[in-house]
């Protein structure tokens, strides 16, 4: 029962940030702080998971494949080559640097 | 599949992932229940990695320009990798082709996924030896890439990226990233400060973000 409970508090609060943020009215949208604000948000938000996500293992940071996975991946985007090649590269390198190492 | 293996029910693990659809917050959630916290703690961290959908649904409502009928619905979808999809579209109608179709897309396999996993959680085997865990920063580096555009942005996602990392083994789960998204009020503060700065000869020193703002072109798409 207590799963559940905490489940239903996830599902409504993780349900009404998400809501809340598409009904901020349009009018205070039009503020050219808060529309420059807005556009900046999310670089910053990715920007931090994309390291995050690279380079945490729990609550530490580490050094490990992922971080070779993410660096070819940044020199395929360099190299203009499409979204799924660049995805690809970063599985494939961070499979192989732990191939090699492990 | 993590939430099977942490004594939720086949029902239970299914509803987390229909009902929050926010990986970060359904990760979080297993794992504080699984060590033996209390339900609301555990609520209430989860709730925390989800606050970051907040602000984008702030910059998708302009973008997507919903009409306010439909919003209820597409907030269940307002997530990382739908935005970043939206904001990588040139046009608002591919914008909101990108947001639907990530969004369905993503919402039918996670919940696929999350039933078979909690099916055979065994079955699949160890993600991290085929460099899997390594696909989704990728996905996200592809999708921030285009919008580095000016030095504003890449100050902006550097700073945060130093933020997110440096934070993150002093704070709990998914507050480092919400300190991280400071980095965008704080490139703007210093940006305003030191147009001001130069102005000072004139007798304008306006210290204030907006005076930024208001003379930099509108990017809207």
């Amino acid at each position: 029962m207590n799963t559940w409970i905490a489940i239903g508090a996830t599902a409504l609060g993780c349900y009404a940030v998400k809501l809340a943020g598409l009904m901020v009215p349009a009018g205070a949208l039009e503020r050219p702080l808060v529309r420059r604000l807005a556009a900046l948000l999310p670089v910053a938000l990715l920007a931090a998971l994309t390291a995050q996500q690279t380079f945490a293992d729990g609550r530490a940071l580490v050094l490990d494949a992922r971080a070779a996975g993410l660096a070819a991946a940044a020199v395929a985007l360099v190299l203009r080559a499409p979204f799924l090649l660049v995805v690809a590269t970063a599985v494939l390198v961070t499979a192989g640097v732990r191939a090699i190492a492990g | 599949m993590t939430s099977a293996g942490s004594g939720l029910t086949l029902l239970q693990t299914c509803a987390l992932s229909l009902l929050v659809f926010t990986g970060a917050s359904q990760f979080a959630l297993v794992g504080a229940l699984a060590a033996g916290g209390n339900p609301l703690t555990a609520a209430a961290g989860a709730f925390f990695l989800g606050v970051r959908n907040a602000f984008y649904g702030l910059r998708l409502s302009q973008l997507l320009a919903l009409p306010r009928a439909v919003r209820p619905f597409a907030a269940q979808w307002v997530i990382d990798e739908t935005t970043a999809v939206a904001l990588a579209q040139p046009t608002r109608r591919s914008a909101r082709i990108g947001f639907a179709v990530t969004g369905l897309s993503l919402y039918l396999l996670w919940n696929l996924t999350t039933l078979l996993g909690a099916l055979g959680a065994e079955a699949i085997g160890d993600t991290e030896a085929w460099g899997l865990d390594a696909a989704g920063p990728a996905v996200f580096l592809a999708l921030l890439a285009p919008m580095l555009k000016t030095t504003t942005e890449r100050a902006v996602a550097a700073l945060a990226v130093v933020l997110g990392l440096g934070l993150l083994p002093v704070l709990p789960a998914g507050v480092p990233v919400l300190v991280a998204a400071l980095a965008a009020p704080a490139v703007l503060w210093a940006q305003g400060r030191r147009r001001g700065g130069t102005r000072t000869h004139d007798g304008v020193q306006d210290t204030h973000p907006d005076a930024y703002a208001q003379d930099t072109p509108e990017e809207d798409r």
